[in-house]
């Protein structure tokens, strides 16, 4: 009885640390952080972490611009947009002192261009943007993305596009073979008139329901990213994820810190969490994509080191990054995907 | 003397009725056309380039609900698929109502001619759909219409059809979304009217050799006309602004004017437009509600 009681204090002091030590708000992309991970950091920091989740980076943004900011202290978005949001002044920095952490960024994601030497971001996961097919329906080549924009009879009228301007409108121009940030008119219009054919053939857009509609079967081919698709299979979809001949999107998240972060230092406790191999590889054997983090391997689960979606073929192509247009170009992509969307 | 003590006794407490609702009054003023007036000067100014607004007086959010600037060429055109979404919304709202009046007026009925006893438990099974969250009741009817849903797969197990229907994601998989969300918001008003129906009427109609059409055409719709108007009222109005039931059910793809403004202050980063879509959206309603207004009226005069 006596145990108990001690045990019960001590519960309660530790309830009560946990309080002092305060909170940190993240605003973070659907299923993508393994719950056992946040509990995980929460038990050793006694940290209360609440997370928000957003579908798009473009949504995060505009749920940011529209009055968010100051309320989320990280938030995790792909390679082009941290370019964007530091653009727009909503980002903070630190320097690699205030991570003790820093030296485990993988050395290829350190100086990277939308971020040069990590001042305001650390990586999370990298991966590849293309689609899957369910073989149970197609039997065919899927190595064209032509199985998204111009399919055959049988995937017609049966596709889930991503809910997601930039990876649509770079599939597309990947597609087309032309540039992303194209101001020759002629292109943008071809763009914009292959989209417009290719929605016939599409029953939805979404992104957070990207893996379920596969799962289902309400879906027989799907825009999506690699780690995803390896979820569908995993859960008994028999899905294939396709290494487009065109070429595909890749894409890094990262874990920024935002500008009047309400609890700065928990934030950097976060992020720094994160730079450990064995946390990085958490979240890695959750999402089954790859990490920006040095010495996870042996964390990592072997289905996860071995997957079709994480191990293209060798005849592949290399696949691009989403560009970050000008303001005057991007009011043409912008009013390509409107005009999609309606 | 006795009389005008009382008379400024009551214009006093009149006075004081008024001073003492002033703070509810202005609550009301603020928190119902405060929203309104930053809604409308949104709507002229001019888009930021990442969404938000920029200082700038602009007509071009108000422009382009019914106009576009053609993407390439900057010529100026009707905007065709804005007008489909109104008229997709329109028409979806105005089905949803029929649809909602074939279903209620008959269950309304036999509510209405239940035993008294028996009424509150019909009714009070009506209701129990609120107890859950409307997006639960919305994903659950896409578990029911979903290519491999309940519906589909009875129908292919009973042998009926032979391939799934593809109900979901279209117009019609929303149509019944809503149908479905707001029949108890037609069914309540119906059975209000039809309660207070004096049944002593259909005999007297059916004396004077009226056959039954006649019965519910000359007597029957009239008389409960108002709880018609009323249960039309509140179900166009919420259709006419659903946003949950279109998109889970409409994919994302068939959009309705919720939807619509939701993307222009998201992804389409177009704040000045989605405000005058707002408004708009609020003048289609206020005209549906004067319409509502004029027919209850004329429905209470008993030779109208």
């Amino acid at each position: 009885m006596k145990k108990l009681l001690t045990t019960a204090t001590a519960f309660a002091l530790l309830a009560g640390a946990a309080q002092a030590e305060g909170k940190l708000s993240v605003y973070h992309w659907f299923e993508y952080i393994p719950q056992e991970l946040v509990d995980k950091f929460a038990a050793e920091t006694g940290i209360e972490v609440t997370i928000d989740t957003y579908d798009s980076n473009e949504s995060m943004l505009a749920a940011l611009k529209a009055g968010k900011m100051g309320q989320y202290d990280v938030a995790v978005p792909g390679d082009y947009m941290v370019a964007i949001m530091a653009g727009e002044g909503l980002l903070d920095s630190f320097t690699p002192e205030e991570l003790p952490n820093f030296g485990n960024i993988a050395p290829q994601w350190v100086d990277v261009p939308f971020d040069p030497g990590r001042k305001s971001s650390i990586p999370y996961q990298w991966g590849s943007t293309a689609f899957s097919v369910n073989r149970d329906v197609y039997t065919g080549d899927i190595d064209t993305l032509a199985m998204i924009f111009d399919p055959p009879a049988e995937l017609q009228g049966k596709i889930n596009v991503l809910d997601s301007q930039g990876e649509v409108l770079a599939l597309g121009s990947i597609y087309l073979g032309i540039p992303q940030c194209s101001t020759d008119r002629e292109q943008l219009k071809a763009l914009n008139d292959m989209l417009i054919n290719a929605k016939q053939y599409w029953a939805s857009f979404g992104s957070d329901t990207a893996k379920d509609v596969l799962v289902s079967g309400d879906a027989a081919a799907g825009m999506i990213y690699n780690g995803f698709s390896a979820k569908a299979r995993a859960e008994g979809a028999n899905v294939e994820y396709a290494y487009p001949k065109e070429g595909f999107v890749v894409w890094m998240d990262n874990v920024v810190l935002l500008k009047d972060a309400p609890n700065r230092d928990n934030a950097l406790k976060f992020m720094n969490f994160l730079l450990q191999p064995e946390n990085a590889a958490a979240v890695t054997n959750y999402a089954a994509y790859t990490s920006g983090v040095t010495g996870v391997e042996p964390f990592l689960d072997e289905a996860i080191k071995s997957s079709p979606e994480n191990n293209p073929p060798a005849d592949a192509p290399a696949g691009s990054f989403i560009q970050v247009c000008d303001q005057e170009t991007q009011q043409f992509y912008d009013a390509i995907w409107t005009n999609l969307k309606k | 003397m006795a009389s005008r003590a009382e008379e400024r006794m009551q214009r006093q407490s009149a006075r004081n009725g008024w001073l003492l609702s002033l703070p509810a009054l202005g609550l009301l003023l603020i928190a119902a056309l405060g929203p309104l007036l930053i809604i409308f000067v949104y709507s002229v100014l001019t888009p930021g380039q990442y969404g938000n607004v920029v200082w700038e007086f602009s007509w071009d959010g108000w422009v382009s609900i019914l106009f576009t600037r053609d993407i390439f060429d900057g010529t100026l055109g009707l905007a065709d698929a804005h007008l489909t979404i109104f008229w997709r919304s329109v028409s979806l709202s105005l089905m949803t109502t029929l649809a909602t009046f074939a279903l209620g007026f008959p269950t309304a009925w036999f509510i209405a001619t239940r035993p008294p006893r028996q009424r509150g438990l019909w009714l009070f099974l009506i209701t129990i759909p609120f107890w859950t969250n409307l997006l639960i009741r919305t994903f659950a009817i896409n578990e029911v219409i979903r290519q491999e849903g309940v519906l589909n797969t009875f129908l292919l197990w009973t042998g009926v059809i032979e391939r799934p229907l593809s109900i979901i994601y279209t117009d019609t998989a929303v149509l019944i979304g809503m149908a479905y969300v707001y029949l108890p918001l037609m069914v309540l008003p119906l059975f209000a009217a039809i309660d207070r129906f004096d049944m002593r009427l259909l005999e007297a109609g059916y004396d004077l050799y009226a056959s039954r059409w006649q019965v519910l055409r000359r007597v029957i719709l009239p008389i409960v006309k108002p709880g018609i108007v009323a249960g039309s009222i509140l179900v166009f109005v919420p259709s006419l602004g659903a946003y949950v039931t279109p998109r889970v059910l409409g994919g994302g793809k068939n959009m309705m004017i919720g939807n619509f403004i939701e993307l222009q202050f998201l992804a389409g980063r177009n704040w000045p437009l989605g405000a005058a879509l707002s408004v708009t959206l609020l003048l289609i309603v206020t005209a549906a509600l004067l319409i509502y207004v004029r027919a209850a009226n004329r429905g209470s005069n008993p030779h109208g």
